[in-house]
Order: structure tokens, then C-alpha cells, then sequence
């Protein structure tokens, strides 16, 4: 049937009609879309796991079992799954196994652009990578076939205009292969170094092997063009804005195979044009690879190494005629993203900044905590680094630094590898103020249950991981739990434990304002007669709150009735529906 | 390629773009046209400037929107309209709604709330329609309608589509507990 589909469901798609039975994710813009359109298959076990490495052996253990496997994870995510990449490698597969990375350039949700293709080549694995949604569905089904014949995982890689993008797909039928019943094997799955050192010829022959197909692949393919004096390859959306630039004005190789790359083909396609020109998005890996080969090409000296490309870029590049819009008008003030009205987050990050604490943060919506006028967080790195780098702080700046110093970090992010961190503030004694920010969800990546939860990925009852007595458990004496509504009793607390002589915790509890289940008070109103326009409500930077005629003014149609703003009015001119 | 049809709808996070870009999406796709739409996913664009790309035609490449290639902006807000004139073709149309929605930069007083955006849109030359979409959609029964009365709006620019089509469309793309909101609110849009 003929459908149009977002490229992450493409690929779920793909997933179904290959007979995939289980699969494991952790969350991640822009991968999130491949697993959670994937659950809404009855026939496919689907879960979120705690981190991406749980994910990837959570994956590789149904594999092992004889069931086809996936798990997905945005490029970062694969940073944190390298461990088990590196030696699912050696090992190789039982029933086919697909890892989707799925890589951000321009960063439009990402604190870095790393590009994935090093990961395929550094491990020795596989990669894919589709241009459109009708690829990724095709692709997902070869890649079983690959991870079964090559004995090896497959990687599938996304990027966010392909993630993100719907475009027409043919789907077809779910067809399960027979099981591949599981065998003990010691040889093959115990990587000790004995069984590594017979593995790694395997993959080095496996490399050879798949290079040969990727010579033969119809993944690989050339398409003609009218004018030989250039000749292009590319891959994935760039594919996309060369055509949409050029056409068929110049030939083209297509790469949807991107490790292992071809060699006599891309000599042979080299031999038919005056000269090669590389065109991907981030590092230059094609070019890298021609240049070793012998070829010469030109790549990052017309393109940029940055941010993503689009047919413009393209066309400027091969010398081709730019278009003019429209004139811009100037001086427009910028739009960031906010924290929502009624964010929890917001309280919080008030009391914190109000304090002049220094905040290491996390990942996750309350990253924004550090943009003005709260501007409260001071650091951001990576899952999980907030716990650990305030342990480090502290330890090198000793009372001078935990006395004004704590960590924020949310719930699902603490679960993924805040544990860790927190284990050494445990376990080497730093006196640390730790806050995990428990909104209930995985925020940012659209809402997605986690361990703490209560639920599982169909919002179905599930095991639920008490963050109270885990603290307790891990050896902590002080652990409070405050509502970031509260601002006098959060900054209470954050004081004392800030003041205590040994590591603390604080849970800040309070669901995420925009989860269904979360019931809204009606939007304040502003007494214009008690507004002295003193602005103390613009503090907390919330979006419900504007000045018109140089007075407050609620936006009832964000309000959520949350009440801080009036906690920061001296006037009382912030009132609720019966007027109070 | 050269027969394609850009459509950027622009808005500010949380305002409903995705099941407007959907429903142009599967309308254009039922015409037997090829068709890409480039969203924009994730929680955290709350609030902030966003942007979704629509193109149609007989063979659609890029899945972007270049600068100078929109034939229409569909705009849930104004300055986010005015944001996107570059990407504007010069005979390009604007459909917008009337609403202003101050940015953070303008809420904590760093900017000013730029003055007479329609206007200005229009000394430039622009075909610009204005609506009060929330009004329609309020009128319809709820102010998340507000993308569906704009769509209506912008419905009328394409002859080949007939009304039916387009409400078929909907009845796909919507839940049927909002159907009939959603159908209101489109008369209304196409109407105005």
C-alpha cells in the first residue's frame, strides 16, 4: 500500500515486515520516532531501556536467542553503547541485529555533531545509510538479510532530514523468518582473549567480504547525467539537494552502503568523469577514503565541515545561479525555545539563580534553565556528568566549593547514568548537594516513560524504581524531596543541605505541566490597579507573562494557574479566578 | 522539479504545525503527487521559532526549503511570518494569522515587539492574507483548531483540490472525537 510516512516510521515499518520480535531503545531526537512507532505493533516486543548501552545488550541477548533484534539511539547515544558495539562485532550475531544511530548535524537537538560513520568504521561494522523514507523501510529489511549472511550487526544510519521527513512508501507484508534456535557457543561469544584473538580474522575477513558486495550492491548505484566533466558521490540527504540542485546534469554515484565503501567502483565511476566531487554532510569520510584509494577528489574544500547542506549549498558550490527571496525585514528579536508555563524546572532554577548557586546541569529540558533571565546553570556535557563533575568540583575546591555549589539532574537522565556518579559521591565522600529534578517523564524527547515512572513504553503498569530509597540505599543520610512550587520551602532546603557536612540529595517532585494526566488550575489574572510595574514577575521568565502598558499581563491561554508569579509579587496583584 | 510547490508553515512550538503539515501532506499525496514533508520533532522547540517544509510535485528531491523557493508561508504568528521572508519567492504569498505572540527576548524586555509587521510585509510588495484564526477556531469550539482554520484559508489557492478532497483528508489525518471541530473550523478558515 501506498503511504506517506515519517522516515522513522518508515523504518519501523521495515522492522515489522522483517519479523523483528524484540526491541530495545533509549530515547533520543531525532532516533525516538523508530521505537515508538515500532510499539504500535502487537507482534514486536518494544521497551525503553535505562541508557543505550542496556539497550544494545538488552538487543544482542535476543539475538543471541534466535530473534531478530533492533535497538535505536540518537549519535550520542552511541558514544554510550560503544562498549558493547566494539565486541558484538567479534562475536557477530545469532538472528539478525540492526542498531539505528541517528546523527543531528546543524544540532538542532544535540549538544555536539559528531559523525557516526567513524563508529562503523572504528568498530568494523556495517552501515547503511537511506535517503528518503521509502529507503529506510528498504534498507531496514536488507539489513537483517546482511546481519545474517555476514554474521554481524548492521548499522542503520538516520540523520535528522531523513529521521524527520515523510515521504511516500510502498509497505508490504510482515514475513517471519524460521527461528534460529540459540546455541551454546564458547568460542564464538566468550571474548576472552584466547576466542577474541581467532574472532578478529573472522572480522577482518568479514570487512573483505562486504567490501566485495558493496562493489556489487544495487545500494551503490550510478545514475546517469548529461555532462561528464564532474562527476559526484554522495549519500543520504545530500543525495537529495544534489539532485534537487543539479539534476541530471552530472552523474552521480550513490552511496546507500557507506562501510564498508567500495573501491573498484568508485575507481571505475572516477575513470568515466573529469573530476570527482565528494558531497556529505560533517566529516569527510568518502573523501578520506578516495584519497587513500588513489582518487582524487574535491569534498571539505567547496563544502563546509558544519551544520547541515540544503540545494542551495549545493548549487553555490558547483557554480550554479542562486535564488533571491523576498527582502528581510531587520532587526527581528530571536524566538529560542522556553521553558514551558507551569514548568517545574522554573521554581527551581529561580531559587537556584536567586542564590547565586554555581549549577552543573544535564541533559534534558531543564538545560534551558540556562538561558536568561534565569541563566542558572553554569555547565552542560553529556548524560549524566552533572553528578559526576560536582563530586570534582568539589573535591578540588573542597568547602569553598560545596558550600554554593549543586547539581541538577532530571529523573530519566539520573536513571540512564546519573547512578554512577552518584555511587562515587557515595562512595568517596564528597559532600555534595545532589538534585535530581523528578518531572515524572523523559521530557524533551516528547515524553517517554523511564524506570522511575511506574509505566512501560505502552503507558501499561511497570516496575518502578524508587529514587528515595536508592539514595538511602547507596548510603546517603539526607534525602529531601521538596515541590519547586514552593519557593520558600525549596530555597529552605537547598540551604540546609547546602549547610550539612555530608552528601545530600534532593528530590524536586512534580510532574511535567504538560502531561495528560496533570490537572491545570485556571490562568491567574493581573490586578492592573495593584501592579506597581516592578517587574519582580519577569524574574522567572515565564512565557504566560508579558508587559502591556507598562503593566503585567497573564496570557490566559498559557497560564496553567501554577502560582509561582504570585509567590515573587509584593503587591498581591496576581490573582486567581476568585480573585485571591 | 521544476513544477514543485513550496510550502513553509512557520509558528511558534506547541501551536499545532505537525497536523497541518499531515493534512497537506495527504491531501497532495491523494492527488497522485509526490510529496515531502521536513518536520520538526521534540519537546524542547517549545516555545521557539519553528518550521515545517511542504513540497509537492511531479518528483520531489530535497526534503528543505531553500532561500527564494516558498510559494507560500502559512504563518500561525506574525513576527514568525516576517522571520521567513527571505525564503519567500518574490511573488510568493503570505497566509497568516493575526496573532502576536511576544518572544522571550521581548518578555524580559530586551526587545521591543516589532510594529506593524502586516504592514511592512505588505509595502514590500507581498500578497499577504491576514486572519484572526483563533478567532475562527474559538468559534469552531477550541483555540487548538487555530492550524486547521488557517489551512482552510489557504485551501482556496488551489483550484484543482475541491473541498471534498481536502475534508477527506481531514477525516484522515484527525481522531474522530475532533473531527467535527476540526471540519468547522476549516469551513470557517475557507470561508473568510
Amino acid at each position: 500500500m501506498k503511504e506517506i510516512m515519517l522516515g522513522n516510521k518508515a523504518f519501523a515499518r521495515g522492522l515489522y515486515e522483517a519479523g523483528a520480535e524484540v526491541v530495545s531503545s533509549y530515547p533520543g531526537t531525532p532516533s525516538t520516532e523508530v521505537t515508538e512507532e515500532a510499539a504500535k505493533f502487537p507482534e514486536i516486543y518494544c521497551e525503553w531501556a535505562p541508557n543505550e548501552k542496556v539497550a544494545m545488550e538488552t538487543a544482542f541477548g535476543a539475538s543471541l536467542a534466535g530473534k531478530r533484534s533492533f535497538c535505536g539511539m540518537k549519535h550520542v547515544g552511541l558514544n554510550v553503547a560503544a562498549d558493547p558495539l566494539f565486541t558484538i562485532s567479534y562475536t557477530g550475531v545469532n538472528a539478525g541485529m540492526i542498531i539505528c544511530v541517528a546523527d543531528d548535524p546543524a544540532m538542532h537537538s544535540s549538544q555536539n555533531e559528531q559523525d557516526s560513520r567513524h563508529y562503523a568504521i572504528a568498530s568494523k561494522v556495517p552501515m547503511l545509510e537511506p535517503a528518503d523514507s521509502s529507503e529506510s523501510l528498504e534498507f531496514t529489511k536488507l539489513a537483517y538479510e546482511l546481519s545474517e549472511q555476514y554474521d554481524t550487526p548492521v548499522i542503520i544510519k538516520m540523520c535528522t532530514r531523513i529521521a524527520h521527513s515523510q515521504s511516500i512508501v510502498n509497505t508490504g507484508e510482515r514475513v517471519v523468518p524460521p527461528a534460529k534456535p540459540y546455541e551454546k557457543n564458547i568460542a564464538k561469544y566468550v571474548m576472552m582473549p584466547g576466542n577474541a584473538i581467532k574472532r578478529h580474522p573472522i572480522v577482518e575477513q568479514r570487512t573483505l567480504d562486504l567490501t566485495e558486495y558493496a562493489e556489487k550492491t544495487p545500494l551503490n548505484r550510478i545514475e546517469e547525467g548529461k555532462d561528464n566533466s564532474i562527476g559526484i558521490i554522495t549519500s543520504s540527504t545530500c543525495y537529495q539537494y544534489t539532485k534537487e540542485a543539479l539534476g541530471d546534469k552530472y552523474p552521480v554515484l550513490k552511496l546507500g552502503m557507506v562501510n564498508p565503501l567500495p573501491v573498484e567502483k568508485i575507481k571505475s565511476f572516477a575513470r568515466t568523469v573529469g573530476k570527482v566531487v565528494v558531497i556529505e554532510e560533517l566529516d569527510p569520510v568518502i573523501e578520506n577514503h578516495c584519497k587513500a584509494i588513489g582518487i582524487e577528489v574535491k569534498g571539505k574544500e567547496l563544502f563546509s565541515i558544519m551544520g547541515e547542506f540544503s540545494q542551495s549549498v549545493v548549487a553555490k558550490a558547483l557554480g550554479e545561479p542562486e535564488k533571491e527571496g523576498c527582502t528581510a525585514i531587520d532587526k527581528l528579536p530571536v524566538r529560542p525555545p522556553v521553558m514551558c508555563a507551569g514548568c517545574p524546572h522554573r521554581g527551581l532554577f529561580y531559587t537556584l539563580s536567586k542564590n547565586k548557586l554555581n549549577v552543573l546541569g544535564d541533559i534534558g529540558c531543564y538545560t534551558l534553565g540556562a538561558v536568561a533571565p534565569l541563566s542558572a546553570v553554569d555547565m552542560t556535557l553529556c548524560m549524566g556528568a552533572s553528578i559526576s563533575s560536582l563530586h570534582g568540583f568539589n573535591k578540588a575546591l573542597g568547602s569553598e566549593g560545596e558550600k554554593n555549589t549543586v547539581c541538577v539532574i532530571g529523573d530519566s537522565t539520573f536513571m540512564h547514568s546519573g547512578m554512577t556518579g552518584l555511587a562515587n559521591v557515595a562512595y568517596n565522600q564528597s559532600n555534595s548537594t545532589v538534585i535530581i529534578l523528578d518531572n515524572s517523564i523523559t521530557g524533551m524527547t516528547g515524553h517517554q516513560q523511564n524506570p522511575t515512572t511506574g509505566f512501560d513504553i505502552h503507558g501499561d503498569p511497570a516496575g518502578k524504581i524508587d529514587l528515595e530509597a536508592l539514595c538511602h540505599a547507596m548510603g546517603f543520610n539526607r534525602v529531601a524531596v521538596v515541590d519547586p512550587y514552593d519557593l520558600a520551602e525549596t530555597e529552605r532546603v537547598i540551604k540546609e543541605e547546602l549547610a550539612t557536612d555530608e552528601p545530600s540529595v534532593i528530590i524536586s517532585r512534580r510532574p511535567c505541566a504538560l502531561l495528560k494526566y496533570v490537572k491545570h488550575k485556571p490562568s491567574l489574572h493581573v490586578d492592573t490597579d495593584k501592579c506597581k510595574s516592578c517587574r519582580a514577575c519577569m524574574k522567572i521568565g515565564c512565557p504566560a507573562i508579558s508587559f502591556k502598558n507598562n503593566k503585567a499581563h497573564v496570557d490566559n491561554t498559557l497560564c496553567v494557574g501554577c502560582g509561582v508569579c504570585q509567590q515573587l509579587c509584593k503587591f498581591d496583584a496576581l490573582l486567581d479566578k476568585e480573585g485571591k | 522539479m521544476n513544477n514543485t510547490t513550496n510550502v513553509m508553515i512557520v509558528g511558534v512550538g506547541g501551536q499545532g504545525s505537525l497536523l497541518a503539515s499531515k493534512l497537506l501532506g495527504h491531501v497532495v499525496m491523494a492527488k497522485g503527487y509526490d510529496v515531502k514533508v521536513s518536520e520538526v520533532h521534540g519537546m524542547s522547540q517549545r516555545g521557539g521559532s519553528v518550521v515545517t517544509y511542504v513540497r509537492f510535485g511531479d518528483k520531489v528531491y530535497s526534503p528543505v526549503i531553500d532561500k527564494g523557493e516558498a510559494d507560500y508561508i502559512i504563518s500561525f504568528e506574525v513576527l514568525e511570518a516576517a522571520r521567513y521572508l527571505p525564503f519567500l519567492k518574490k511573488d510568493g504569498r503570505i497566509i497568516v494569522n493575526s496573532q502576536e505572540i511576544d518572544p522571550m527576548p521581548v518578555i524580559t524586555g530586551a526587545a521591543d515587539y516589532p510594529e506593524r509587521l502586516l504592514d511592512k510585509m505588505t509595502e514590500l510588495g507581498i500578497e499577504v492574507s491576514a486572519m484572526d484564526a483563533l478567532a475562527l477556531a474559538n468559534e469552531a469550539g477550541s483555540p487548538k483548531a487555530a492550524n486547521i482554520a488557517l489551512m482552510g484559508r489557504f485551501s482556496k489557492f488551489f483550484d484543482d483540490i475541491t473541498e471534498d478532497e481536502w475534508l477527506k483528508s481531514i477525516e484522515a489525518c484527525v481522531p474522530p472525537k475532533f473531527l467535527e471541530l476540526n471540519k468547522k473550523a476549516f469551513y470557517l478558515g475557507r470561508n473568510s
